[in-house]
């Protein structure tokens, strides 16, 4: 069992939790995960671990409630336990050490592993530009520590309801036209926004590393059922990954996988991230 | 009591194939005390032995049986403990046909005796009296041991080092104990129940089980050594799976086989949603392969409502590795068997769902390395037939993570560990290999035979 010490909703329906998990704290490194079970007849999923604080023994999960377990886990207070944490899965994220000037993309929930990257990337003496994008301008999460890990924060919003009216491609491409020179982009967010930055970025010739969040059962290399089609070659997310260059993943094809039991998902109809995303198609 | 002379098995009961294959239910029901006696006056009581030499753990046989022949059937359950520590699992499991029944006396003339229903009755009748205490433990003696891994490898090679007064921990990277005996045999074939009690064996005898623990990523075998484990023992499997590399490979719908039954044995996807990992259902359904994880697949689909459900394997059934009695109950539960048949290609649909898969006959042509006739593709013998899903059940490597976290491990160049086959000691002082992660996929009771030789050579070193 793995105590919840602290929890914290940062915008609606995403939640913070920091965890008590000292053998994980003390071999975490940025880009890693761990995968979760609530409860005795719960599934087992994966979420990114957000930050670690090797003293403290503890671990730091953000998460957006929208499907049956993400829920289960967001019933759960300060006090009480999850019943599995496995961790840290996943190859640590690597860097080029000559890298000088990166810009670091989170898109909604995924600023929350975008943020420790550029954190990670400024602790190796790099310069980091931040872009974060989100649909509106409520659940907007992280700026504070987004501002402080980075050299320039900019705020994207689909709806031009705060920041930069439009997508982070957008603000992406901006950047790149008026002289940012980028060695290196990392993307971390919904698929359809990794692979729109990916595309972009492959034009101007920057090499870019993505996040994939594909379904995964054990997380350990055992099923394949987070398997990838990552320059023509299948890929395990979980041991080969969760980072691939996003040059070569086969975007279209992770994101049929990750639709594949849509069909099954119960979908809570109290859930507002689900809710907003109804109303919007 | 007379000897029974019969030349064939005494019958066990067994759920009606029609009605079992709606279920996920104990296919055989075992024995009854009766029959069980009745059986046991089958065995000659032999002089030399064969059976005995035919177990990987060396229990003794005619002992045994000669408990249930007087009645004595708890004495029969603490003979075959003293070298089995999974007795209700391998009475289910073991191919006894190329074991202990392959030697027996009595199958030279008619049926063996049936040593694995026997053994079967011992522990499920010591199980129900709750009598799973272990007498005679030695006293601790101090020393540390890791055993890797919770599968039958490993948790053999726990029992025999408690059983040697060793302060024993498993470490276990899945929320549960077991390994293939939980997320690979379906619970038809061995309920968990089952394991679970065995389980509670080892930790009745004192074994620490630490869950949600993978090895080479939350400590490494150094840090196991850092902290005053004297010895290691790696029983981590083979769970890697293999794909074949054919087109349409990463369509939805493609499982391996370690993912379909993980999702149904481990997670209970058959129960869902009262569990929350959900499963799809399907209508028809291959399995590519021929052992017993395309038999427990092929066996979990019908389950799970197919109305046809193929195994599609490239030799003849004569070449199929799976035990015969598993291969007997698929085709009662109406499996299509579709033997000297390979799939080229799977189809989809624009939404990436599988639609059809593309096979080839073969025939078999001269016997390649392993001594098996190679399968030749028939040319132009190209046909589809319609499919919502496959599951590829063709074969798993050891995973990679421990020998990626212990460079000085060696191992072959697909994945096994090397290792010492007198004593399963590995390239690495106090450190010993044994089970999947060396041979690769193998069979349980193999596995708990490399348990128990490692525990005895483990106890050698650390006694030096």
């Amino acid at each position: 069992m793995f105590k919840i010490l602290e929890k914290a909703e940062l915008a609606r329906g995403i939640t913070k939790m920091v965890i008590e998990a000292p053998l994980i704290a003390r071999k975490a490194q940025s880009g890693q995960f761990v995968v979760l079970r609530t409860h005795d007849k719960g599934e087992r999923f994966p979420l990114t671990i957000a930050d670690f604080d090797r003293e403290a023994g503890t671990i730091t999960i953000i998460f957006a409630q929208i499907g049956r377990s993400t829920q289960q886990l967001g019933t759960l207070g300060q006090g009480e336990a999850i019943r599995d944490v496995v961790g840290p899965l996943g190859v640590a994220s690597h860097f080029d050490p000559s890298i000088k000037k990166a810009a670091v993309i989170g898109g909604g929930l995924g600023c929350a592993i975008a943020l420790p990257q550029a954190r990670h990337l400024k602790a190796m003496g790099v310069s980091v530009d931040m872009i974060a994008g989100f649909k509106t301008k409520d659940i907007i999460i992280l700026e504070d520590e987004m501002k402080a890990a980075s050299d320039k924060l900019i705020i994207t919003t689909d709806d031009g309801s705060f920041g930069v009216h439009g997508f982070v491609t957008d603000a992406l491409k901006q950047q790149i036209e008026s002289g940012a020179e980028y060695d290196v982009v990392v993307a971390i967010g919904p698929i359809p926004m990794m692979k729109f930055v990916s595309a972009l970025t492959k034009e101007y010739g920057i090499k870019t590393i993505v996040s994939m969040n594909p379904v995964m059962i054990d997380g350990t290399g055992m099923c394949g059922g987070c398997r990838l089609v990552v320059g023509g070659k299948t890929k395990f997310a979980c041991i080969d990954g969760p980072d691939f260059d996003g040059h070569e993943v086969d975007f279209d094809a992770a994101m049929r996988r990750l639709a594949m039991y849509d069909g099954l998902k119960e979908r809570s109809e109290d859930c507002r991230l689900v809710q907003m995303a109804d109303k919007e198609n | 009591m007379d000897r029974n002379m019969s030349l064939e098995k005494v019958k066990m009961p067994e759920l009606d194939a029609a009605e079992r294959a709606k279920n996920f239910e104990e296919v055989a029901l075992g024995y009854t005390a009766a029959m069980a006696q009745e059986e046991s006056q089958r065995c000659l009581e032999c002089k030399n032995r064969p059976c005995v030499a035919g177990c990987p753990v060396q229990v003794n046989i005619p002992e045994f049986i000669h408990e249930i022949k007087e009645g004595n059937f708890l004495e029969a359950y603490n003979v075959i403990t003293a070298t089995n520590g999974l007795p209700a699992v391998c009475g289910r499991v073991c191919p006894q046909e190329s074991q202990c029944e392959k030697y027996c006396v009595r199958g030279k003339k008619g049926e063996p005796v049936g040593i694995g229903r026997l053994e079967r009755f011992a522990a499920d009748f010591a199980m129900s009296q709750g009598a799973l205490g272990v007498k005679g433990l030695p006293p601790k003696n101090g020393k540390k041991v890791a055993v890797i891994g919770s599968g039958p490898a490993g948790l053999t090679c726990a029992s025999d080092l408690l059983k040697r007064g060793y302060d024993v921990t498993v470490f276990e990277a899945f929320h549960t104990a077991g390994g293939v005996l939980k997320y690979g045999i379906p619970q038809f074939r061995l309920p968990k129940e089952i394991v679970d009690l065995e389980i509670n064996v080892l930790k009745e005898m004192g074994a620490d089980i630490e869950l949600d623990m993978v090895i080479g990523k939350i400590l490494t075998i150094d840090e196991l050594k850092e902290q005053g484990y004297e010895a290691v023992f790696i029983g981590s499997g083979a769970g890697l799976p293999s794909f074949m590399n054919i087109p349409g490979e990463n369509l939805n719908d493609v499982y391996s086989a370690n993912e379909f039954l993980t999702r149904i044995n481990l997670m209970h996807a058959y129960q869902y949603p009262s569990y929350d990992t959900p499963i799809k259902p399907y209508s028809n359904v291959a399995v590519i392969g021929g052992g017993n994880v395309a038999m427990d697949a092929a066996r979990c689909a019908k389950r799970l409502g197919a109305g046809n459900v193929y195994i599609i394997y490239r030799r003849s059934e004569a070449e199929m590795p799976a035990r015969l009695e598993e291969v007997h109950h698929a085709k009662e539960e109406g499996i299509d068997f579709r033997l000297l048949e390979a799939p080229v290609e799977i189809l989809g649909d624009e939404k990436g769902n599988v639609t059809a898969l593309k096979n080839v006959h073969m025939e078999l042509g001269e016997p390649d390395a392993s001594g098996r006739r190679r399968p030749v593709v028939i040319e132009g013998s190209e046909y589809t037939l319609p499919m919502d899903a496959v599951i590829v059940a063709i074969g798993q490597s050891p995973n990679p993570m421990i020998k990626n976290s212990t460079p000085a491990l060696k191992t072959q160049s697909w994945g096994g560990i090397i290792t010492d086959e007198e004593t399963g000691a590995t390239s690495i002082p106090g450190v010993y290999a044994g089970g999947d992660a060396v041979t690769g996929a193998a069979t349980v009771i193999l596995a708990m035979g490399a348990g128990k030789t490692a525990a005895k050579s483990i106890d050698e070193y650390l006694s030096r």
